[in-house]
């Protein structure tokens, strides 16, 4: 974990009800796709913890909706502005673990931090795939970076608008795999879960506290004991997960 | 310029100690900065047994503060001793203080003689006043007879000073005091966190899992020292002051209020390093207030 003061390079809606947010600075502590970064916004006690979406050297991008008055902060702060940003949380995703043929299941925000997951695993040699599902057409985003990279993207939206008509789980049954990635809305994991056919992890959302695992304010059983979101987590293996 | 303070005893370079629950047992911040600059640091409050605390959401933002409903998520006090406080002597090189909390007066006892055969424990501080759990915690410090019940039987077990770390959730917190020293009482430490709720407008529900939780961070930091003020008039023994602090200058208040060192709790939650920076600060806040020896302050509004 580092501490650190961030220049915002972009900050700006990507889709109906999500922004890309942009930041420039020291990105050293961030070892993994999957991790998170905790932001400080005036007016706010507890920071904000965001997935980020994809780093190199010079700075990192995160995407967000705007569901409380912190979120709603952050979307009036300017391109130019600094942030001060703790980043390096969380544990990240297990690539050692992908297989040959990795699937990544996203909906809705927990499509972001796949992005960056995607293009390691790619780099790894390894032929990942993607399924990723949305509420409607016009919601979806990064799709086609996903596509970019030259893998298999399967859309889901709820409306039909988009892909298959259902949720991202309707999406998953083309694919086979060695392995899955799924982060998204507890729902949509506990429904992977049921109908996923290989091992895989899962990536959690909590309400924090800290972000770096002092206050326990985010702890969950595990099959493994007692395990913090936000220090041990946010990514818990499928055999571990107590639904 | 001299920071030290002194607490029954126990000497400590300076008056800065992380609080119990907002440091776990030091090892996430030990990988940020070399805890030897702090005064001591309060381990993360231990119970006979492990418990899990409560369901979560366990925290919640508040204007200037935060709640929490955590109840006391720990190991149990032999995990703690066999497996945390060899962990921090690795890192820390002073004496830390325990927290100890209990649901019936043999289990703070029980515990405390735990503590107490431990050489790298300097201080207990005993918790009679954690608003998170049922029967227990804060039950033990909103009634004098009881406060100083707990406080006999954990005096009768342990020759290392005991502070009874006391609840803000009470008609007289003075009074309370008073029977911690009366029952024999090193020290008092105030305040826990102030008992409050927040209801969420979409699902018109209380945000908190257990619906209600402990207020912390700089809006209760008058309250404290308000607190502070009214036991320093009400007892002889020494105070540890806390609730809000964030900066040297908050340190300096609670000195004036009344208390011989500072714990600084939710201020670390938000800025890991808030404690390392609070020590960095205090020469430069001492001498732009003429103050040559942090101990001369102690009371020193009164």
């Amino acid at each position: 974990m580092k501490q650190g003061i961030f220049e915002i390079a972009e900050n700006a809606p990507a889709a109906p009800g999500v922004s890309r947010l942009a930041l420039r600075g020291d990105t050293s502590a961030v070892t993994a796709p999957g991790q998170f970064v905790n932001i400080r916004l005036d007016g706010f006690f507890l920071r904000r913890p965001l997935s980020v979406c994809d780093w190199d050297a010079s700075g990192f991008s995160a995407f967000y909706k705007v569901v409380g008055g912190g979120t709603e902060a952050l979307s009036q702060k300017a391109a130019g502005g600094t942030l001060d940003v703790l980043t390096g949380l969380g544990n990240g995703f297990d690539l050692a673990a992908a297989g040959d043929r990795p699937l990544l299941i996203g909906g809705g925000s927990g499509v972001s931090p796949l992005y960056g997951l995607a293009r390691r695993l790619a780099a790894l040699g390894k032929r990942p795939a993607a399924a990723l599902g949305f509420n409607t057409a016009a919601e979806v985003y990064l799709a086609a970076e996903f596509a970019a990279l030259g893998i298999p993207v399967h859309l889901a939206t709820l409306d039909g608008g988009a892909g298959t008509a259902g949720t991202v789980v309707d999406a998953i049954y083309d694919f086979e795999y060695s392995y899955f990635y799924a982060c998204g809305p507890e729902a949509m994991l506990r429904a992977v879960d049921k109908a996923a056919a290989a091992p895989g992890e899962f990536s959690f959302e909590a309400r924090m506290g800290c972000g770096f695992g002092a206050c326990m304010g985010c702890t969950c059983k595990t099959k493994y004991g007692a395990k913090r979101i936000c220090r041990d987590g946010p990514v818990l293996k499928r055999e571990e997960v107590l639904w | 310029m001299n920071t030290s303070v002194t607490l029954s005893g126990l000497e400590l370079e300076n008056p800065v100690i992380p609080a119990a629950g907002t440091f776990g047992y030091g090892a996430e911040f030990a990988a940020l900065y070399d805890l030897d600059c702090l005064g001591s640091f309060v381990m993360k409050s231990a119970t006979a047994l492990p418990r899990f605390g409560n369901p979560t959401p366990r925290v919640a933002e508040c204007p200037a503060g935060m709640l929490n409903a955590v109840g006391l998520q720990n190991p149990g006090a032999d995990a703690v001793i066999a497996e945390e406080l060899p962990k921090i002597r690795t890192f820390f090189h002073k004496k830390v203080i325990a927290n100890v909390s209990g649901f019936s007066i043999e289990e703070y006892a029980e515990t405390c003689a735990k503590f107490d055969a431990q050489a790298q424990v300097g201080l207990l501080e005993v918790n009679i006043s954690c608003p998170n759990v049922h029967c227990g915690g804060m039950a033990f410090g909103t009634d004098p007879a009881a406060a100083a019940a707990v406080t006999r039987a954990v005096k009768a077990v342990t020759a290392k000073p005991v502070y009874m770390k006391l609840s803000p959730n009470v008609r007289d917190i003075a009074e309370i005091a008073r029977a911690c020293e009366d029952a024999g009482a090193d020290g008092v430490s105030l305040i826990n966190t102030l008992l409050g709720l927040r209801i969420d407008l979409k699902t018109r529900k209380p945000v908190l899992a257990n619906r209600t939780g402990g207020l912390s961070g700089p809006a209760v930091l008058p309250v404290a020292l308000r607190m502070v003020c009214e036991v320093y008039d009400a007892v002889r023994i020494p105070i540890i002051g806390m609730g809000g602090v964030s900066s040297a200058e908050d340190v300096l208040e609670m000195l004036l209020a009344g208390a011989a060192a500072v714990e600084v709790g939710a201020a670390n939650l938000v800025n890991p390093f808030a404690c390392r920076d609070i020590v960095a600060a205090l020469p430069a806040a001492m001498e732009k207030y003429g103050i040559e020896n942090l101990s001369e302050l102690i009371g020193g509004a009164h």
